[in-house]
């Protein structure tokens, strides 16, 4: 049994410390990923049996990792570095639970067979007053709580080290990030039912398809237009929710070339079933191609464009927008896309300032006639509070009429 | 005013439309329903049944008769919670290769919210709450609990609830939300329709019933406890029960407030949980969860308390380490309320938080573990009888340590980012309320069974439905434990990856193999009925049971006890047994009962019309029955013939029979 020998100190690697042999963990958890299909699963379960003394010896993951792998279990055989560490933890928390599940299991069916009222030989030690024993007792207070006490340091580090919010220090085990290597920015924005992709570097936005180059630092900004909803590539790392006038952070890498498939993990209406898109890991060079041809295969996203966009639609195709108009996600964000709209920023900028009282109350609009003709919406039915002059300083800086600043 | 505004005045938004006539699946139910309904009450007319049920029955304020109607209550609904899953699990096994199987998502997304909806609050509470109900007043010596009055009425108010949910399926549509509704789709905005409508007012109106129940029970176990029993000589299933009633007494105000404020949303214009004007979702998330984590412990803590009576009875044995049990039960009381945050991890959190959160919950494992290895040593140097509540406890103890490990795993933020929201979560939370609440239920039931009706359970129909139900829990959810670590998330309409296909083929077997579980329960109640005579039980312990339900007759008479017993001892009727104690027959009293009323039942009554209007827009039907069912409370209080006193020569005449039956018996 391999304990892992962790250290209080940030950014331990507990990935390093649970293979003896990283080369043939590398063999066994991330072979190719061959559709094997099911007749190969389904004996391999007895496999499970067979191996659970092995698994106590600290080989659960290659276990789980043969009998599942088989079968596309993509938690299991992830090909970015995020995802695989929080596979590891499952393993480690798994293991270290083992130790107690398995001889409680054990002595349930040992005493409900031993101590059963036929069997005549156990009558001897039948003793229907004994019911305490201080040591007993001890024993089952303390070792629950000793296996909570590691699980718990572990669970402080890791999550921690593991926090979506917090940006990558390496790559991979052992391949720390090169110095002056800026992540990749990509903004998401969960709408219903489709994803969109801007990417502000390369000035681009994609609706259910995204692209990153392989070993890049990702850094996702994710939001959403109504609902909630939870952006999940399960090969690359676990899921955030991408939820209205909030947004959500997750850093993660992608490790392997590949098409990966993203989903929302939250359940956000009738058309959530198809609310899927490709994730394509390329390298460097495939990315760019992919960035030109995104560039070339579409127009411009305008706030117009966007505001058709959000209407609900299901199974929506792939488009490319070549362009995407000036700080469209912000607007995303705060809320503010139409363009008679406060944006919530602003919103809690004046509230800060105390707010506009009473007067504010009134202070609620629809999209206009004008706007609504233009995107061809039949009715208002969206209440919001109106925009407010705003002037800018020289330099930008929002200001209130008065001039002071926002 | 012309005829339009009229109707619209008084039906509100209910027109015509609102019969879903037009969908099949739905018409084809609702045949059934009604051919068996109408048959249902022909049957009762014919026998004459009404006057008995009424008397008897409705307008009981029994706590025995109570505890029976919230297990038929909760057992019925268990059939229609059941009939969901079993869509559910033939839809994700057909939704392959472009087959969109057979619900489309509109009838899918509503059949999984009623599912979740019904199974808690209207099958595991009713019968948790059935069972204390019944179960505590006996344990602890009182002839009925602390307001018998008030017990009815919680009965009915569920009942009100219950039906407006049945009533979603025929008028109207149910949520398709979820089954805890998160806004925003709960919102005005992304549900406009009458779904969320009969959530929120199903819920509030059982949940009425649910709070005063649990401050009865509270108030029951602290004040009426029979002379010498002391809080840590009271049996553990009280002693679960009361923490469990403390939990929901705390935690229900909650709810409704949460649902209050989504109501205020959805009616009166008001901002709370709204995207724009300052409504912040989150919060109803963070409201919802800190009543939804204890919630789940008040399903379960009753139960763990059966295991500990069931345990020590079929090892006859005490139990091992009772203060230990005692002040693990007290430690996940408090630490249910420290935990909520786990559901929702995912949810962009700082780190510290989240650890603090995945922490307290790894810590509420160490009292369960400590329960389940006193239950261990309950059973080591006993003498085990193998009756059909020893197997259902045998199945849990195994079953839920497993529940236990994968909700740990849930509990390591990092790991749960990865199965948060997938089919792994969805076969852990079956795996312990199946494995814990369900099976704890079953058990209860063949437990207190000849105690409620004088005659065991059919033993072999009794082992088949708990073969059934644990292999199938088997089959059925650990492919889906597979499945969450394949990356499939839960609420699936349909699918894209054949590769999935088997496994959800496998679990809809289970399921099949469930559905035979809970067919054999039938058939056990009906063949235990048909043979009554043989399984007939006159000693009134038919366990060599150790606590005091089991020292008087069975059924109990209305009293319960004809002398209030003292205790001496935390298995007051095993060491009552054990010093040989004497049955007393004579020096009877006559004694002070509560009169039956029908008041429980005329307010819940109303309490359903006044929702049912308010759901779909019937303002003037909404403040007629509002009023109505305030006056009608008002008027109850002046209802002054509330008690009665059974005469001492009756309970004379009722005891000598019993003393005369146990003579020829023993």
């Amino acid at each position: 049994m391999i304990l892992p020998r962790f250290s209080w100190r940030w950014g331990q690697h507990i990935e390093d410390r649970v293979p003896d042999n990283p080369r043939t963990w590398d063999n066994v958890s991330y072979g190719p990923q061959k559709r094997i299909g099911v007749p190969f699963c389904v004996p391999t379960i007895a496999s499970i049996m067979r191996m659970s003394m092995k698994m106590l010896r600290g080989l659960l993951i290659p276990a789980l990792a043969l009998l599942l792998s088989g079968c596309d279990a993509v938690l299991i055989s992830p090909a970015g570095d995020i995802a695989r560490q929080q596979r590891d933890l499952i393993a480690i928390s798994v293991v270290l639970m083992l130790i107690i599940i398995i001889p409680v299991i054990v002595m349930i069916l040992l005493f409900a067979w031993k101590y059963r009222e036929s069997n005549k030989a156990a009558h001897a030690e039948y003793d229907p007053e004994w019911s305490h024993s201080t040591v007993l007792e001890l024993i089952v207070w303390s070792a629950p709580l000793m296996i909570i006490i590691a699980l718990g340091a572990i669970t402080w580090t890791s999550t921690h080290k593991l926090d979506p919010y917090r940006p990558l220090d390496r790559i991979a085990p052992s391949q720390p990030i090169a110095e002056g290597t800026k992540p990749l920015v990509v903004e998401v924005v969960a709408l219903d039912w489709k994803w969109l992709f801007l990417y502000p570097e390369q000035g681009i936005a994609t609706v259910n398809e995204m692209a990153a180059p392989v070993d890049r630092p990702i850094e996702f900004h994710i939001t959403a237009s109504t609902v909630m909803n939870a952006f999940f590539v399960p090969s690359l790392a676990g899921m955030i929710y991408a939820m209205p006038g909030m947004e959500t952070k997750l850093h993660a890498v992608m490790n392997k070339t590949g098409d990966f498939e993203g989903i929302s993990a939250n359940y956000s209406g009738a058309g959530f079933s198809d609310m899927r898109f490709r994730f394509h890991s390329l390298s460097d060079g495939d990315f760019n191609a992919w960035v030109a041809k995104v560039r070339a295969g579409g127009g411009e996203l305008g706030r117009d464009d966007y505001l058709k966009l959000e209407q609900p639609s299901e199974r929506e195709p792939v488009h490319y927008y070549g362009s995407v108009s000036q700080g469209l996600y912000d607007r995303i964000l705060n809320r503010c896309v139409e363009s008679n709209r406060m944006c919530q920023n602003e919103m809690m900028a004046l509230d800060k300032q105390g707010g506009q009282g009473i007067v504010g109350t009134y202070n609620v609009t629809s999209p206009d006639a004008s706007t609504l003709s233009r995107l061809g919406l039949s009715e208002a039915e969206k209440r919001y509070v109106g925009a407010l002059c705003v002037s800018r300083t020289t330099d930008g800086v929002a200001v209130s009429p008065a001039g002071r600043p926002l | 005013m012309n005829t339009p505004d009229l109707a619209k005045l008084i039906f509100g938004r209910l027109t015509l439309e609102a019969i879903p006539y037009h969908e099949p699946i739905l018409l084809g139910t609702f045949a059934m329903v009604a051919i068996g309904g109408i048959a249902l009450l022909g049957l009762i007319t014919k026998a004459k049944l009404w006057g008995y049920l009424w008397k008897e029955w409705f307008t009981s304020i029994d706590h025995k008769k109570i505890g029976i109607m919230y297990m038929v209550l909760g057992i019925v609904m268990l059939l229609r919670g059941f009939a969901d899953a079993l869509m559910m699990r033939a839809q994700q096994a057909l939704a392959f290769n472009g087959n969109p199987g057979f619900l489309p998502p509109h009838h899918y997304d509503q059949v999984f919210t009623a599912h979740g909806v019904i199974m808690i609050f209207f099958v595991a509470m009713p019968l948790v709450t059935g069972l204390m109900n019944y179960v505590v007043p006996l344990q602890i010596g009182a002839r009925d609990v602390a307001f018998p009055f008030l017990n009815n009425f919680s009965f009915w108010m569920t009942v009100s609830g219950a039906l407006l949910v049945m009533a979603s399926l025929f008028v109207g549509e149910f949520a398709r939300t979820g089954w805890l509704a998160y806004p925003p789709l709960s919102g005005l905005a992304q549900s406009p329709d009458v779904g969320v409508d009969y959530y929120i007012w199903s819920l509030q109106v059982a949940g009425v019933g649910t709070t005063l129940s649990g401050i009865n029970l509270v108030a029951t176990i602290v004040k009426m406890r029979a002379p010498g029993m002391s809080m840590m000589k009271m049996p553990v299933f009280t002693w679960t029960s009361l923490c469990t009633n403390v939990l929901i007494v705390a935690a229900f105000p909650v709810l409704t407030a949460c649902l209050v404020l989504l109501s205020l949303d959805r009616y009166a214009g008001t901002n709370f949980f709204t995207n724009d004007f300052g409504g912040n979702a989150m919060m109803y998330v963070n409201l919802i969860w800190i009543w939804g984590h204890p919630e789940v412990y008040i399903l379960v803590l009753p139960v763990f308390g059966v295991f500990s009576e069931i345990v020590s009875t079929f090892s006859r044995k005490r139990l091992f380490g009772y203060a230990s049990m005692v002040y693990a039960t007290v430690v996940i009381t408090v630490l249910s309320y420290l935990v909520w945050l786990h559901h929702f991890f995912t949810m962009g959190s700082g780190a510290s938080v989240n650890s603090f959160f995945g922490i307290t919950t790894m810590i509420i494992s160490i009292p369960t573990g400590a329960k389940i290895f006193n239950w261990l040593f309950t059973m080591y140097r006993g003498r085990i009888k193998f009756e059909v509540p020893m197997l259902w406890t045998i199945g849990f103890m195994v079953t839920f340590v497993i529940g236990g490990m994968t909700g740990v795993m849930l509990a390591v933020p990092p790991a749960d980012f990865l199965l948060h929201n997938s089919l792994f979560l969805i076969a852990h939370f079956h795996n312990v309320i199946i494995g814990g609440v369900v099976f704890g239920i079953f058990a209860a039931i063949n437990y207190w069974f000849p105690k409620a009706f004088g005659y065991k359970l059919d033993a072999f129909w009794g082992k088949c439905s708990f073969w059934f139900w644990l292999v199938g829990f088997y089959v059925a959810f650990m492919p889906l434990y597979v499945l969450g670590f394949m990356g499939v998330t839960r609420r699936m309409n349909h699918f894209e990856d054949p590769s999935l296909q088997i496994w959800f083929q496998i679990a809809a077997v289970g399921a099949g193999l469930i559905a035979l579980g809970i067919g054999s329960f039938i058939i056990q109640l009906y063949v235990s009925w048909k043979r009554r005579d043989e399984l007939r039980d006159v000693s009134g312990d038919p366990w060599h049971g150790r606590t005091l339900e089991w020292a008087t007759s069975s059924p109990p008479p209305d009293y319960n006890f004809a002398f209030t017993p003292v205790v001496h001892d935390s298995d007051a009727w095993w060491q009552m047994k054990e010093h040989k104690a004497e049955r007393r027959t004579e020096g009877y009293l006559p004694i002070h009962m509560p009169k039956n009323t029908g008041a429980g039942i005329i307010i819940a009554g109303f309490a359903f019309v006044f929702g049912f209007a308010m759901i779909w827009h019937m303002w003037i039907l909404a403040g007629l029955s509002f009023v109505a069912l305030l006056v009608t409370a008002i008027g109850h209080t002046f209802n002054y013939k509330r008690d009665y006193y059974i005469p001492a020569e009756e309970v004379a005449r009722t005891e000598t029979a019993r003393t005369e039956e146990l003579a020829n018996h023993v």
